[in-house]
């Protein structure tokens, strides 16, 4: 079971959270034009990468929060975790 | 009553407490603190098993984990349980045990004819001769094989044990309390960290209650209790016996078996049968030992031969022989220790050497015993059936291929030794790759993958000085970098014999014309002959050959045979063992029971139950109540012999024509605050709320980025900048995930907060014609007309002096409206209304009725918004805004979502108006056409219209809205019925809205 680092929370057991996907996938800003191969990218296309991975997880059993952790998706190594407000390198 | 192999004044059981108990229906006795397979030795008993798959004779092998032999049925405490292990279960007075995998009994077992059919049961036989033909593997192969591979019998009674879980952090986890866990856990305690130092046996201290050695002057086991002792008095420490760390994860978290109550012959109700820990620990001591493996000789299997150490451990802790009259066979030193055991307890051993003559320490004072030593020599074949009689033994030449000399000598068992494989069963499920140790023939961890450190035997460090200096070093140095304190301690003096070389060989040759059985895997019937044909019939990777064969791949995963296994594909491969590799180890390191994975969570407490607050009105009035996720639901209330059809139909038919309440608490309520609420609903809504006054209600349609309805609800506006939503209520914590994820990620700038309120509210529906009439009694003060409480009106008011919210809103398609109350005040609500209704022939309704009122009524839910469908499926497309952009707006542009034949929302009616079409039944053009029959749509909800008085059901179907008039079969496999029905519109009552607005 993972051990993740809520930033808000401190360490917590994985069964806290849920997972949300690829934090770096961004939404076109609403109202404005978007072609549909854009959309379709934004929607379904989703890289699955062997090693680091920067997802979403949302602390449900906790604070509520949805934040980014960097992980290794063939270690389970997590190498950073931050608010959704920062930056990960 | 006798034991006539038990010692006098020997070992470490207690006397004082005989314990009875039966094997096989026998009446037999042993002492406290005996295991099973102890005290049955004690009792001159061996034959213990059938094996798996020739049903051979199978005795003892081992003296704990690693046996693969002595599974057995036991029954104790109430409970009975298949595969137990006898080397570790302990005796407990009127523990009954039995032989499996035999018929009629262990002694005479029908089973046994497939050892002289051996020659038609190679490896790989099952995969050879099941194939043809495919239909006979279900009915006649499989019953078969499985009732002949029985191990034992699951127990299908209720298991009424308690079994708990544990969730625990440490700074230090120390597993197994031989000198090195001892060792590594005083050194870290001392250092002021949090260790806990877990044992699998009932004794502490593993090989230092066997082993002839002396620290700090004191005997072994008293060096071992005086630190125990130590350990158990310091706070900062939790010591564990009967405990096995069986699984290594992900993050340092490692699980933890702790048999509590097993042993115990009563206990209190409130102690667990068996506890699982979650351990999350900063450092991980891994000193786990190693266990001793066999060398491989013809009918090695047969009862009466040991494992070298397991006969010294039954002698040392057990005070029991395991024979007077021993053969010791060995490739090393350690099994000198066994025989000079013998000798001190006098009995005769005669000991075979493989190694040439040569001199050690202890070779030296088996000498000086007088102890008959025969060098160059091994056991060829055991002889005797269900026990150890003889033994063939020969001379070996010098290339140690065949034999200089074969004679048969007398015994009653063989003592095999052929070195000692380390426990790195848990440092390779933390990811350590391992790595080939020539010196000692066998894998020892690599670099570290987690926290794991190996010391001791675990390591492949087999001396006791080596081994508690680099434990006591690792356990100071890994405790110190986490409490930054480093307390020196003096590393004990040692007094160990010292061992010479061992030999590297591992399986006796076979003279000319002879072919006996020689068994690498015993618990798998894994024999050499086999691994032979796995590689000449092409199988070359040690994983296949794994697979093919089923060496290793019993509950003992092999712990005796996976690397004699290696040994004699690296031989007849012709690489080195490093090249062939190794098979993967996985936790369970033993096996546990399903009850401790299980833990608490069963029955009631399997998962929460929500309860509403008129859930205990509900109970006293009959209600027979449905699941709807966590939430129990009243389905319906029962009238005296009503069945659910009867009652939901007349609860539906009270609705109509007169009034009902419902019960709608555990619809999801998300409050929405903020100057932006309006606009966050905009964009989360299809449809356009920048409008809505305050003290209005909306209807609301959801959508996921996918163009798919998420959910639908009405969302009111309590004041200006404050919302009240209403979700369905199997996506309440779904559709609050969605709006978290969209306000703290992608649109950060808007001002808003949602938080959840179901708990908060109760909430009850009153809907029927006379629902006005019924509301002006509750609400005396209030103006309720039509024109000031209009449809999707809102209004706060006192409720009988309690504060309430009323929402003239509408799921039954009734003039209705709902009331909520803080949830305290649920129950007073529910009970004024039913008081106060009654003059208006209020009654309740249940889930049932709801369905019935809304399915009639063309509204869709749950099973319409089923995750495949979009608003213009199920006739929604009228809420879905083209001015404005919301979440999933821009999928709906799909060219698959806009063509001409798209699926869409229709009702159903049967042709004869009698027969109700069960949900999920197929809509197809031909009841008799050749399958595959094409498929034009599915039956959604169905429900005995009360308006109509016959069975209606809304569907999905393909170009659904140009079907309108024609007919189809609705099909279920699944109830065996075909029914003929009519597609008309969804909406088959009122289908103008005219009732919501009068």
């Amino acid at each position: 079971m993972l051990y993740i680092k809520c930033p808000y929370c401190g360490l917590r057991a994985q069964k806290e959270f849920s997972y949300g996907g690829d934090a770096t996938v961004k939404r076109p800003n609403i109202n404005e034009e978007v072609s549909s191969e854009d959309w379709d990218n934004f929607v379904y296309m989703r890289k699955s990468p062997r090693g680091k991975h920067i997802e979403l997880w949302q602390h449900i059993a906790g604070c509520r929060q949805w934040i980014k952790v960097q992980r290794d998706t063939a270690t389970h190594e997590i190498f950073q975790t931050a608010k959704v407000t920062e930056e990960i390198r | 009553m006798s034991q006539p192999f038990r010692l006098n004044k020997v070992g470490l059981i207690n006397r004082n407490k005989k314990i009875s108990f039966t094997f096989n229906g026998k009446k037999l006795f042993g002492y406290e603190g005996d295991t099973i397979a102890s005290a049955l030795i004690a009792n001159g008993i061996h034959l213990v098993g059938r094996s798996f798959k020739y049903h051979r004779p199978r005795g003892f092998f081992g003296a704990g984990v690693e046996e693969p032999n002595a599974k057995l049925q036991v029954e104790f405490n109430g409970h009975s349980e298949p595969n137990v292990n006898a080397t570790e279960m302990e005796l407990v007075e009127g523990l009954s045990a039995t032989s499996q995998n035999c018929w009629p009994s262990v002694n005479f077992d029908i089973g046994a004819i497939n050892n002289f059919l051996k020659m038609f049961f190679p490896a790989g036989f099952y995969y050879k001769t099941f194939m043809w033909p495919k239909s006979f593997w279900y009915k006649i192969y499989e019953p078969f094989i499985r009732k002949a591979a029985g191990l034992g019998v699951a127990s299908i009674e209720k298991d009424k044990e308690r079994y708990e879980h544990k969730f625990e952090y440490c700074d230090l986890l120390v597993t197994g309390s031989g000198p090195s866990g001892l060792a590594s856990a005083y050194a870290a305690a001392k250092n002021g960290a949090k260790v806990i130092l877990a044992e699998d046996k009932p004794r502490f201290g593993g090989t230092l209650l066997t082993d002839d050695v002396s620290i700090d002057n004191l005997s072994g086991k008293d060096w071992a209790e005086k630190i125990i002792t130590e350990l158990k008095s310091m706070p900062n420490v939790t010591v564990k016996n009967r405990s096995q760390v069986f699984g290594y994860y992900d993050h340092n978290m490692l699980v933890m078996f702790e048999r509590v109550g097993d042993h115990l012959e009563k206990k209190s109700k409130f102690t667990p049968r068996q506890r699982l820990w979650y351990i999350r620990a900063k450092e991980t001591i891994l000193s786990t030992g190693s266990i001793e493996r066999p060398i491989v000789f013809g009918n090695n299997d047969t009862p009466g031969i040991f494992l070298s150490a397991a006969a010294k451990e039954y002698m040392k802790v057990y005070g029991v022989l395991v024979g007077k009259k021993p053969l010791i066979f060995t490739n090393n030193d350690s099994a000198y220790e066994t025989a000079l055991g013998f000798k001190k307890n006098n009995v005769e051993p005669i000991i075979l050497d493989t190694r040439e003559e040569h001199s050690s320490e202890l070779i030296d004072e088996a000498k000086s015993k007088g102890i008959d030593i025969r060098f160059s020599h091994g056991v060829i074949v055991a002889n005797g059936y269900k026990k150890v009689k003889s033994a063939k033994i020969g001379k070996l030449n010098k290339d140690k291929n065949s034999f200089e000399k074969i004679e048969t000598v007398d015994c009653d068992c063989i003592c095999v030794s052929g070195f000692w494989t380390p426990s790195v069963h848990l440092a390779s499920q933390s990811g350590n790759k391992l790595k080939y140790e020539e010196k000692i023939d066998a894998f020892i961890p690599d670099k570290k993958k987690q926290h794991e450190t190996s010391v001791g035997a675990a390591n492949g460090s087999f001396t006791l000085e080596e081994s508690l200096k680099h434990a006591f070093e690792n356990g100071s140095n890994l405790s110190a970098k986490i409490t930054e304190t480093k307390t020196e301690i003096s590393i004990p003096n040692v007094n160990e014999k010292k061992y010479g070389a061992h030999d590297k060989f591992w399986c006796m040759p076979l003279p000319k014309n002879e072919n006996p059985k020689r068994f690498v895997d015993f618990q798998n019937d894994v024999s050499v002959s086999d691994i032979e044909i796995a590689l000449r019939e092409g199988y070359r990777s040690i994983e296949h050959v794994k697979r093919y064969t089923t060496l290793g791949m019993a509950t003992d995963q092999g712990r005796t045979s996976n690397l004699n296994g290696l040994q004699l594909v690296s031989n007849i491969e012709n690489k080195i063992v490093p090249e062939v590799g190794h098979t993967t180890f996985r936790p369970p390191f033993t096996p546990i029971t399903i009850g401790t994975i299980v833990g608490r969570e069963v029955g009631m407490e399997y998962m929460p139950t929500r309860k509403t607050p008129m859930h205990e009105w509900h109970e006293k009035n009959n209600a027979v109540f449905v699941d709807a996720g966590a939430w129990k639901r009243p389905r319906y209330y029962k009238q005296g012999n009503e069945t659910l059809f009867e009652a939901s139909k007349r609860e539906a038919k009270n609705v109509r024509e007169n009034v009902g309440i419902c019960d709608v608490t555990t619809l999801g309520k998300i409050d929405i605050k903020g100057p932006d609420a309006a606009e966050f609903l905009n964009r989360v809504y299809t449809n356009a709320w920048m409008k809505l006054p305050v003290g209005k209600a909306r209807y609301g349609l959801m959508l996921r980025e996918d163009g798919i309805v998420m959910d639908d609800g009405t969302t009111t506006r309590i004041s200006e900048n404050h919302y009240h939503m209403t979700t369905t209520t199997a996506q309440a914590a779904n559709v609050l995930s969605h709006l978290e994820y969209y306000l703290q990620i992608v649109w950060p700038e808007l001002n808003v907060n949602v938080v959840s309120t179901t708990e908060q509210w109760a909430g009850a529906a009153i809907a029927g014609p006379k629902s006005r009439d019924m509301l002006s009694k509750l609400y005396p003060d209030l103006d309720v007309s039509n024109e000031a409480l209009p449809f999707m009106g809102y209004k706060e008011a006192e409720f009988f002096g309690v504060p309430s919210r009323i929402f003239r809103i509408s799921f039954s398609g009734e003039l209705a409206y709902e009331i909520n109350v803080k949830s305290d005040h649920g129950l007073f609500m529910w009970e004024k209304m039913m008081e106060v209704g009654k003059e208006f022939g209020n009654q309740p309704y249940g889930t049932e009725a709801l369905s019935t009122l809304r399915i009639e009524m063309g509204h869709v839910a749950g099973p319409e918004l089923d995750g495949r469908t979009i608003p213009s499926d199920v006739s929604l497309n009228g809420l879905v805004s083209k001015k404005k952009d919301f979440i999933g707006k821009n999928s709906l542009g799909r060219e698959a979502f806009n063509v001409e034949s798209r699926q869409k929302i229709v009702g159903l009616i049967p042709i004869d108006r009698k027969s109700s079409i069960p949900e999920g039944s197929h809509i197809v053009q031909d009841q008799n056409a050749k399958l595959p029959n094409p498929k034009l749509g599915h039956v959604s909800s169905s429900c005995w219209s009360v308006e109509n008085n016959n069975p209606f059901s809304l569907a999905i179907m393909k170009d659904g809205k140009n079907m309108i008039g024609k007919k189809f079969f609705a099909v279920s496999p699944l109830k065996n019925k075909s029914i003929e029905v009519e597609v008309i519109s969804s909406h088959y009552v009122d289908p103008e809205g005219k009732r919501v607005r009068s």
